[in-house]
């Protein structure tokens, strides 16, 4: 059952110089295509995760998704209704365990508060103890716990107003190895739990292909390929992701010599035409600089490549 | 679910969180007071002369506005010399109509520093509302307010105070001007004051709100009004303190000046700025104690505030050593 | 041959008001001439601290408190900072994970570059010049001549990293120290640095201490791996060896922590507790309070060492070794 279906997806940012500035400097306003026309479907109880570099738009997802910001195109619907504004059933937990939690609070306001701004009835220590901590850590502040306990309480905030999508954005980059794994295996948990569905953005695709259900892969604001972990590992359909997977590194990857990649994201105010990825790619033809792919079915998944037939991975996965 | 989490806690951690008391003692806030000397020195003299103040009435030896106690005999008595005529004796001396100097200092001091905190506190609620709104708001509030600081700021204090004043006092009825001056002595010296807090306050308003703390409380269904008093403002009050407490001594300063000037506290409420320009007239005649001891006064409070300002500024900002 | 570095019993302690700390306690290694180190552990293990030990950039008032460090046999007084700072450039490079704390702003690239040449070689400026874009060209730097005169500023993080390799190799230090190097990047663009730091040090025969959390670079970029816990060397060896067998049951739970490309989508390892704060050690190995196989002579001192307690590992009772508890 789909739970949230994002579609036509767009959000610009006006990136000019401040009103005088530009006007003195005689400048044009100028405007940052974060994301453009994204279209997916988060099923209920499962794990859509976004997988992208910097710039790559899966933040400024996250946060329309969540309703903290406003699509400029398109819309997230959730039971066909449209997201305008933040929800009760739809809460993030954040990349940074530490500017996410209010240092002046106690832990136990910070996690009742999007149950009680909302009227409803929450037992903070209950909500605690779901992640792992104690109840009487309510009372504490949060520069009392390490960077992985802040992180639970990130999480036992977004339990509170019983939500059923949590949108993780980057929940585990910030922490440790070990700790990381507290923290996935708690989203699991939860997940196994109460049906919670999960939009996780990482940029670690080891995390990502432990985690999800659906992948899928951004590049400059578009989705470029989407499929199921087993897939798009084994076979991507995109040189963009077949790069993604080949540059990560390996943990059995012993001296392992791959050509690296080649070039740099491009200054997204203004991409390449066509394909965003012609510049970079090993394949590309005049078609791929002249004309943008659509995203449409490629065996099991969706990806967006005129040579979506003939990717090939360099290292054996 | 599988099994139980596991239990994220140290195997050393107390149960108990710590009190209150016990997170200010270990708080480095109070290592670094505890530690400093000047720190020490100049509290204690801005308490000492802030409670002398505060208990006047049970501290003075007399009541220098109270015409029954007041003796025009005992005027220009030395410090510590008994009076030629009554044989009284007074520690700092009298001035011409027989005032203990020490008594109408503590009076005085009572004037200066209810001037000064309420001056302050007025620019401290204008300054803080007036940055909040900026620092959350952006764009077009943002640009107008702080323009209006800008300009503001071009004018010296003095002059902006010396401005209010005269307004002041084209509006307000001879009868009610003694009444009314400690006031406009408070607005006039609070509007010339709210700028750097209103800065200080945007600067770390701008800062916070890009949070994901905020963010936090925006999708706990939260809106602007109450994320900005309940989550922001806690967060941008410590570098408003060290501002607080060095504009307290600056505002003590200005209300002395402006006293000086002949535009502030009257002589029927003289502060110590009064106290000094009533005294003034008697150096050359050779009766300085009763220029020296309110002087003296003005500069020890104003320079223990201010030292103490200038340590919580240091000791809030451990990088700016 | 005398290894490039060679550490022994290397302290570090930061006096505080509340007790001295000792954030790195007697770690020992050597790294040879073109070999990589990979060191790792997790935040607070010592693993920055002991590489601004070796570079004598411990921000006071941490110190070298014990210990010995020798560069190419010659020892060095990492807490001198006049003698280190000859030492940094001409004998040991650095780079950092930010690439713009190494960069000065206010100086083009090729005047950082050019700098640092002829504060260490014996040559002009004409030729100070040519080994700078020599340098720039050798990190994959397209028209170098050209950009000499760029300011840092006007690079990308990806190509700001590569002048900070070029810059951190331009001496020609027999020993490069690389902080989290790639850290800051994007995935594509920290493979083109980890590649090409690879390639530079193997050809000249730099050795590498490369310090990083990602189990994964250390995998495909290091020869040998160090993995430290609490300030201490828990397990140090060649780096295949320690990853596919590891000895410590630290190196192990942080393996089995790490979600795998390989492994299912069951759960991850999960060591329990966290690591115990400097200053707050328990007696003997520091792991045993997480450990699951401790015995009583883990929680006393004398506490496990490599080399005394085994080869490879700080622990009394290594992974799949004989002397396993049954418990």
């Amino acid at each position: 059952m789909s739970l949230a279906v994002v579609e036509g997806l767009t959000r610009r940012f006006d990136v000019s110089k401040p009103w005088l500035e530009r006007v003195i400097g005689r400048q044009p306003k100028r405007s940052l295509t974060a994301v453009s026309d994204v279209s997916m479907t988060i099923e209920a109880g499962r794990t859509y995760a976004l997988v992208g570099e910097s710039g790559s738009g899966k933040s400024t997802i996250g946060r329309m998704v969540a309703g903290l910001l406003r699509p400029s195109e398109g819309e997230v619907r959730i039971d066909g209704e449209a997201v305008r504004a933040p929800r009760a059933d739809v809460q993030m937990i954040f990349q940074d365990p530490y500017a996410s939690l209010n240092p002046r609070w106690r832990v136990g306001d910070i996690v009742a508060e999007p149950a009680r701004a909302r009227g409803m009835e929450v037992e903070p220590g209950a909500l605690l103890e779901r992640v792992g901590l104690r109840a009487i850590d309510a009372q504490r502040y949060p520069h009392e716990f390490s960077g992985g306990q802040r992180q639970r309480i990130g999480v036992a905030r977004a339990l509170s107003s019983r939500p059923r999508l949590i949108v993780a954005d980057e929940p585990t980059s910030a922490l440790d190895v070990s700790v990381q794994a507290q923290v996935l295996n708690l989203m699991k948990d939860l997940q196994e739990e109460t049906g919670i569905a999960f939009l996780l953005i990482s940029h670690d695709l080891t995390v990502i292909r432990h985690m999800a259900d659906v992948i899928g892969v951004l590049y400059l604001g578009r989705l470029v390929e989407e499929a199921a972990p087993a897939t798009l590992f084994e076979r991507p359909a995109h040189p963009y992701t077949a790069m993604l997977i080949d540059a990560a590194p390996k943990l059995d990857g012993f001296g392992r010599e791959v050509p690296p990649p080649v070039g740099e994201i491009p200054d997204p105010i203004a991409p390449p035409p066509g394909c965003a990825y012609n510049p970079r790619c090993p394949l590309a033809i005049d078609l791929c600089r002249r004309e943008r792919p659509a995203l449409e079915p490629v065996g099991p998944g969706r990806a967006a490549c005129h040579r979506a037939g003939e990717v090939r991975l360099e290292g054996v996965a | 679910m599988t099994d139980a989490p596991m239990l994220d806690v140290p195997p050393d951690a107390p149960v108990k969180p710590p009190s209150r008391w016990r997170r200010m003692v270990e708080s480095d806030l109070w290592y670094a007071f505890r530690t400093s000397p000047v720190a020490i020195v100049a509290f204690a003299v801005s308490t000492l002369l802030i409670l002398s103040a505060v208990f006047a009435p049970w501290v003075a030896p007399s009541n220098p506005f109270d015409p029954a106690s007041l003796d025009l005999m005992n005027g220009f008595t030395p410090p510590m010399t008994p009076n030629d005529f009554t044989g009284a004796t007074f520690p700092m001396g009298t001035d011409d109509q027989g005032r203990g100097v020490f008594s109408t200092i503590l009076y005085g001091m009572r004037i200066s520093l209810f001037v000064g905190f309420m001056a302050v506190a007025f620019a401290m609620v204008l300054g803080i509302t007036l940055g909040l709104i900026a620092g959350w708001a952006g764009g077009v509030v943002d640009a107008v307010i702080m323009r209006v600081a800008d300009i503001q700021l071009t004018f010296p204090s003095i002059l902006v105070a010396m401005l209010i004043f005269g307004i002041a006092k084209g509006v307000i009825p001879v009868q009610n001007r003694d009444d009314m001056a400690i006031w406009v002595l408070i607005i006039a010296i609070g509007l010339s004051d709210w700028v750097q807090f209103a800065r200080v306050v945007r600067g770390a308003t701008m800062v916070e709100s890009r949070k994901d703390y905020v963010s936090a409380a925006r999708l706990a269904g939260r809106r602007g009004p109450s994320i900005l008093f309940r989550h922001i403002l806690p967060n941008v009050l410590s570098p408003v303190l060290v501002i607080a407490t060095i504009s307290l001594a600056l505002a003590i300063i200005a209300e002395a000046t402006l006293s000086f000037l002949g535009v502030g506290a009257p002589p029927t409420q003289p502060s110590l700025g009064t106290l000094i320009r009533i005294g003034q007239d008697y150096l050359f005649s050779g009766e300085w104690w009763i220029l020296f001891f309110p002087a003296a006064t003005l500069l020890m409070l104003a320079l223990s505030v201010n030292l103490l300002g200038d340590w919580l500024r240091d000791a809030l900002n451990p990088r700016l050593r | 041959m005398t290894p490039t570095l060679s550490i022994r019993d290397l302290t570090v302690d930061i006096p505080t008001r509340r007790g001295t700390l000792r954030v790195v306690d007697g770690v020992s290694w050597d790294i040879a001439a073109g070999e990589i180190l990979g060191v790792v552990g997790e935040s607070g293990a010592g693993k920055s601290m002991t590489g601004a030990a070796v570079m004598g950039l411990l921000d006071r008032p941490a110190h070298v408190s014990g210990g010995t460090v020798a560069l190419k046999g010659e020892a060095l007084d990492p807490n001198d900072e006049d003698a280190m700072r000859g030492v940094r450039g001409r004998g040991i490079g650095m780079v950092f994970q930010d690439p713009l704390t190494s960069l000065d702003p206010l100086m083009t690239i090729g005047d950082q570059l050019t700098e640092t040449i002829r504060r260490h070689l014996p040559v002009g400026q004409g030729e100070a010049r040519e080994r700078a874009v020599r340098a720039l060209e050798e990190v994959g730097i397209p028209a170098a001549a050209d950009r000499l005169d760029a300011w840092p500023h006007e690079f990308s993080g990806g190509m700001r990293q590569r002048v900070v390799i070029a810059l951190a190799l331009c001496a020609e230090p027999d020993l490069v120290i690389a902080d989290e190097p790639t850290t800051a990047l994007d995935v594509s663009v920290q493979a083109q640095i980890t590649a090409l730091l690879k390639r530079l040090c193997r050809e000249r025969g730099t050795a590498v201490m490369l310090i990083t959390h990602d189990m994964g670079v250390i995998a495909e970029t290091a020869d040998r791996v160090a993995v430290l816990y609490a300030g201490r060397l828990a397990e140090i060896g060649p780096v295949r060896d320690v990853l596919t067998d590891p000895k410590h049951p630290y190196t192990q739970g942080l393996m089995g922590a790490t979600p795998a490309a390989s492994a299912g989508k069951g759960r991850l390892w999960q060591i329990p507790g966290a690591m115990p704060r400097a200053g707050s050690l328990p007696d003997g190995c520091a792991f045993h309070p997480r450990c699951g196989k401790a015995q009583d002579v883990c929680r006393r001192d004398p506490r496990p060492e490599v080399g005394r307690a085994h080869p490879r590992a700080a622990c009394w009772f290594p992974v799949g070794e004989g002397a396993e508890a049954t418990a």
